[in-house]
């Protein structure tokens, strides 16, 4: 097990390290400097930005410096926030993001899986047709289509609830968000839930345990621990697809979030910044991914040996 | 594959949804040319206006609209009546009226070329007359009074066609690796798909933003940087297929009779997989719509003039407390095209392989 571990923290290094070499070349690559307004600075004081942040060394000494200072776990300074380094942003950002990411996941994975599941023992039923029309609704219209509508019905309608703004993370504030980053979640995870649990329900071991007559809910027990192994093999990418929706339910509710930094970092140019958000989500990513590789192995023995 | 097609045809569902899927296309094809407005057309006086059936400008609005444009002639209206179609009106002023001035009337959308019928106390009173005009806007006008309904069907060729081409470029990328890696075996195809995995953990929709943000957005781009992201999965599935036909016995007698590897390819590994891949590839192309959509919203997708679905959802939840109607037009469209396009991805699915999906 503790091999299993090491060598999968092994395979997520190169992964990371190209993430910071493409994004940083990416960018460097790219037109315009953080430093470009709309009356040009005058030519000194380019010159002592640029050597006060290190930008008038070569690319390549820039880049081993900064993967230098990565590896210390220091983001460098940002470039738009003048006296703020990028940890200090995300120290502010990402607990409003984490927050929310899991708030998401929790609700998430208890109405997807608990929908899935329901459909799954109600197969062809008018239940299982309902989950099924909701599950695919679910996914088809966008979040950003979702957040204004919630925001009409509840913010401006009924006035339930406010339409955006954080304010130290006050409950109402968060329930408009965190519903439209997991609803698009919910349907996937229902139909994943579905789909494996049905063909768990259709398998040889669960129809032998009907047929002893062992009670319904003991058999529901098993059949879930069963079928749940899909669902945790697509943790990771439900986790990324909740960081990318935050970008979206961040700028339409105006939650100070990292999602908001990356975007108007990237319009900044803000080099640090995008840099920094870019190798915290990545390593979001694979930790999620590895964190849900362990869960699988823990369910599944096979899956230890064949990795 | 016969067999297929006729379950297909059995499953309502599908057929419907191809149904929709058809009269979205031929809409957005042909309906631009039918609505009657260009859609970069700005009404300037039938801003925001609510979708309804019955024609603009209303009667109530002629007579304000009338005294308003009068206003701007320097005279004042009087006996403002419509009569079939056709305004009277009659123009006074403390100074001869210049009758150039009347180019208001057709100016303001609302009405036509304007003829003077008859001309008293040396000018200073006109009695005009001038056709109003029939404007219909089904799905209303946006904040600067452009047609809502042929702005959609405009958009809609925008994402049609991202959804089609950068799906098909997945699809030969994804297909080409994906088929090699799994026919070269070994080694090779360890590397390929360690590779594969490698992009997979990537924040791969962080990247498209990057790209975007700062090699201003053009259509090529985006497609590029959507084909780019999208082909993994395409790739792992024909992986999959490939692998387990390699050793089948029409592949090994090619192989006997000395055909090269890429012919191989072409005529005896990649036209078995397409089952699967069909399927893959009419899934795909609803998120890559979404994910144009997406990219368009946030402001970094297609550019103005251009319009995509997202670029209108964008405008249309900012104005959402003032004209909703101007996120729920594209948004409908959106929505409908990619429930159908999952619907028949499904249906597919289940065609082609009934087993899978029993009961669905």
């Amino acid at each position: 097990m503790i091999g299993f571990v090491l060598r999968r923290l092994a395979q997520a290094i190169p992964t990371l390290f190209a993430v910071v070499t493409v994004s940083f070349f990416l960018i460097r690559l790219a037109p315009g400097g953080p430093f470009d307004l709309e009356r040009p600075l005058p030519a000194a004081a380019m010159a002592n930005l640029a050597r006060v942040y290190g930008l008038d060394q070569p690319l390549p000494v820039q880049y081993l410096r900064y993967l230098g200072a990565l590896l210390t776990g220091d983001f460098g300074p940002s470039f738009s926030f003048r006296d703020l380094t990028v940890g200090d942003l995300f120290a502010r950002g990402l607990p409003v993001s984490m927050m929310l990411g899991a708030l998401a996941l929790a609700l998430a994975l208890v109405l997807g899986i608990g929908l899935g599941a329901l459909a799954a023992f109600h197969r062809g039923g008018m239940v299982d047709r309902l989950v099924g029309l909701t599950a695919g609704l679910t996914l088809a219209v966008p979040t950003f289509v979702v957040a204004p509508l919630l925001q009409i019905v509840f913010g401006l309608t009924l006035r339930w609830l406010p339409v955006g703004s954080w304010e130290n993370g006050a409950p109402a504030n968060l329930v408009l968000p965190v519903i439209t980053l997991a609803l698009p979640q919910v349907g996937a995870l229902a139909r994943l839930t579905r789909a494996s649990l049905g063909e768990v329900l259709a398998a040889q071991p669960i129809r032998t345990q009907r047929a002893m007559g062992l009670p319904p809910h003991r058999i529901a027990r098993h059949a879930l621990r069963g079928a749940l192994l899909p669902v945790v093999a697509i943790l990771g990418p439900t986790a990324a697809a909740l960081l990318t929706g935050s970008v979206v339910v961040e700028t339409i509710f105006g939650l100070p979030g990292i999602g908001r930094y990356f975007v108007d970092g990237a319009l900044n140019r803000d080099y640090t910044l995008i840099m920094g958000t870019v190798v915290l989500v990545a390593l979001f990513v694979i930790a999620l991914n590895l964190v849900a590789d362990l869960l699988s192995a823990l369910l599944d023995p096979r899956l230890r040996a064949a990795r | 594959m016969r067999h297929a097609l006729a379950r297909l045809t059995r499953n309502r569902g599908a057929l419907a949804a191809l149904a929709v899927l058809a009269l979205v296309a031929l809409a957005c094809l042909v309906g631009p040319l039918l609505t009657g407005h260009d859609p970069a057309r700005i009404y300037s006086d039938l801003v925001r206006t609510a979708p309804s059936l019955r024609s603009h400008p209303r009667p109530e609005a002629i007579a304000p609209a009338v005294e308003r444009l009068a206003f701007r002639m320097r005279a004042t209206a009087e006996a403002i009546r419509v009569e079939d179609g056709i305004l009277r009106v009659t123009l006074s002023a403390p100074a001869p009226i210049n009758e150039r001035a009347l180019s208001y009337l057709p100016r303001s959308d609302l009405f036509g070329p304007a003829t003077v019928v008859a001309r008293e106390a040396e000018g200073r009173r006109l009695a005009v007359q001038a056709p109003v005009r029939r404007l219909y806007f089904p799905l209303g006008t946006d904040v600067l009074g452009r047609d809502l309904l042929s702005r959609s069907l405009v958009a809609g060729r925008i994402s049609l066609l991202i959804g089609l081409v950068a799906t098909g470029v997945a699809l030969l990328i994804g297909v080409t690796y994906g088929a090699v890696a799994g026919y070269a075996g070994g080694r090779v195809d360890a590397v390929m798909m360690r590779f594969v995995d490698v992009l997979y953990a990537l924040p791969f929709v962080f990247f498209v933003i990057m790209l975007l943000v700062f090699f201003r957005a053009g259509l090529g781009l985006i497609l590029i940087a959507i084909a780019a992201v999208e082909w993994l999965d395409m790739a792992r599935i024909t992986r999959a297929q490939t692998l387990s036909l390699r050793n089948r016995d029409f592949v090994r007698a090619a192989e006997a009779l000395g055909l090269s590897a890429a012919a191989i390819l072409r005529r005896h590994i990649v036209p078995n997989t397409l089952g699967p891949v069909t399927v893959a590839a009419t899934l795909l192309v609803p998120r890559v719509i979404l994910l144009e959509s997406f990219l368009s919203f946030l402001g970094l997708g297609v550019q103005e003039p251009a319009t995509s679905w997202g670029a209108l959802i964008a405008e249309g939840s900012r104005a959402i407390e003032s004209a909703p109607w101007m996120l729920a037009a594209p948004a409908g469209f959106l929505v409908a095209t990619l429930v159908a396009l999952n619907v028949l991805g499904d249906g597919l699915a289940d065609a082609l392989d009934p087993r899978l999906s029993a009961g669905r």
